[in-house]
């Protein structure tokens, strides 16, 4: 089971708590678990990863265990503790804007 | 008694506003999806409950949103939320505004003119304009930055780009204006179900007579000054065009500099800005029932986007143009320093014809006798984008 933190202006379109849990079949990577909460709500799909070009949104940011998972490859192993639930994906809108 | 249903998209979200046939009490409701970008927000002529809204934000991409009762409840067309996702890929394509690359279509779609002069690719950014289609709630064109048409024949669930725009030649010398290459407005002909008339920043109107298939420029009598010919067959930054239904051969535009008419369905333009403070503007609408009376919101100039002198003032052409009146009662007369952006006026077509538009500062005014007073129905929402108003029986 992952756990995922959401930013409000997703829970609010996903209908969902701040955070929420997913099942992912394989080993546990960015790509793997986006694609799982895609598949659970679908109305995020685009809002992270562009539709076509399947990159990360640039005010978008992906964070675990205090450490800037953004730039690693979408397939790259996520922290075992991440796999396991212990700690959560967070998934971060910038801090920008008005 | 008639109502009226006044949608208004703002910086920072959607707000619906109603009132009956004397519209001088409103209900407000809103701020629908509170915090996005809410371009335009438009209702089906064929079902007046079925709406269509772009909800878009620099952080999280472009969204549709339909409404199935007339603003109530809101979903992602293909992905409401009772709806168990069926298993495998994520079945949320309303959103997915794929250029056409095929080899059919798409293969000289390549690249648009940059502002510094070379080329560019064609890169999707967001849906300025949604356009039901006049009498079929499931089919709906959206006009996208960087400009592009496309059609849904689904409510919203899926798209496809109509290329012929794009393909038909001038693409490459297309550019974008400062708010960016958008296509801004599609106007639906109501007697020719194969004509329609689309407007694009910085590339000037087209119209197609095969219903999207094939494309021209429709340019010829417009000037502009700050292109290296003024008289190019593409290149002009067309602000909005604007037609009355009874009269689909006869376009009002607002030019970025230039209030135009054409009265041979776009195939040639004269100008009619005659006595206006200034010819630059964004908005441009005609009365309802009568198709010689026109409206604009003079603004001071391409620098300064405000209204000229601190003045709120709609300027009304009952003469089709060249001779203009302003309009002044109920409109601040002192201070006022706003905009009123391209979709951000629009009439109903009750008798006493209404006419409504919103300002960079939040206010949205009506005028419940064809412009003659004016008084808002709110005074302080987000800036407002776009204006659109449905008459209901």
């Amino acid at each position: 089971m992952i756990r995922v933190i959401l930013p409000q202006h997703l829970r609010a379109l996903a209908h969902a708590a701040s955070e929420v849990t997913l099942d992912v079949e394989g080993a546990a990577t960015l790509r793997s678990v986006l694609d799982a909460l895609e598949a659970r709500y679908p109305m995020l799909r685009g809002t992270i990863r562009d539709q076509v070009t399947e990159q990360r949104r640039p005010f978008l940011r992906f964070f675990a265990c205090e450490e800037d998972l953004s730039h690693e490859p979408p397939d790259a192993a996520l922290p075992a503790v991440v796999s396991s639930g212990a700690e959560p994906l967070l998934i971060i809108g910038a801090i920008a804007g008005g | 008694m008639s109502q009226v249903r006044v949608l208004v998209g703002t910086r920072k979200g959607a707000f619906v506003l109603t009132a009956d046939g004397r519209r001088d009490k409103w209900e407000v409701s809103g701020p629908h999806f509170a915090g996005w970008e809410m371009y335009h927000v438009k209702g089906s002529p064929a079902d007046p409950d079925r709406l269509y809204a772009s909800q878009s934000s620099g952080w999280f991409g472009q969204l549709i949103q339909r409404s199935d009762d007339g603003g109530k409840t809101w979903y992602q067309p293909g992905t409401p939320p009772e709806e168990t996702p069926a298993p495998g890929p994520p079945n949320a394509a309303s959103n997915r505004f794929v250029y056409d690359a095929s080899d059919e279509t798409g293969k000289p779609l390549t690249t648009h003119q940059w502002y510094d002069g070379t080329q560019h690719p064609w890169e999707f950014k967001r849906v300025w304009h949604l356009e039901p289609a006049l009498t079929d709630p499931e089919t709906v064109y959206a006009g996208v930055e960087d400009a592009a048409i496309f059609r849904s024949t689904d409510g919203g669930k899926n798209w496809k780009e109509l290329s012929g725009l794009r393909g038909h030649g001038t693409g490459p010398k297309w550019q974008p204006g400062a708010g960016g290459m958008c296509l801004h407005t599609i106007i639906l002909d109501p007697g020719n179900p194969q004509r329609m008339w689309v407007a694009i920043s910085a590339a000037g109107a087209f119209r197609t007579d095969d219903a999207g298939k094939t494309w021209r420029p429709i340019n010829r009598g417009l000037y502009s000054k700050y292109i290296p010919n003024p008289t190019a067959e593409v290149g002009h930054c067309v602000h909005h065009v604007a037609m009355n239904p009874s009269r689909p051969g006869v376009l009002f535009m607002q030019k970025h500099w230039d209030v135009m008419r054409s009265d041979d369905a776009g195939d040639s333009w004269q100008e009619i800005s005659g006595n206006l403070p200034t010819d630059f503007g964004f908005v441009i609408d005609v009365h309802a029932h009568e198709p010689e009376t026109v409206y604009v919101v003079p603004i001071k100039s391409d620098s300064e986007h405000f209204v000229p002198d601190g003045k709120l003032r709609v300027f009304r052409s009952r003469t089709g143009g060249n001779e203009w009146e302003a309009l002044t009662n109920g409109l601040p007369q002192r201070d006022c320093y706003v905009n009123v952006l391209r979709d951000a006026m629009a009439v109903d077509s009750l008798d006493q014809c209404g006419v409504y538009f919103g300002t960079s500062g939040g206010q949205v005014y009506a005028s419940a006798d064809a412009g003659d007073r004016w008084a808002p129905i709110v005074r302080d929402l987000p800036p407002v984008l776009s204006v659109e108003v449905q008459t209901l029986a």
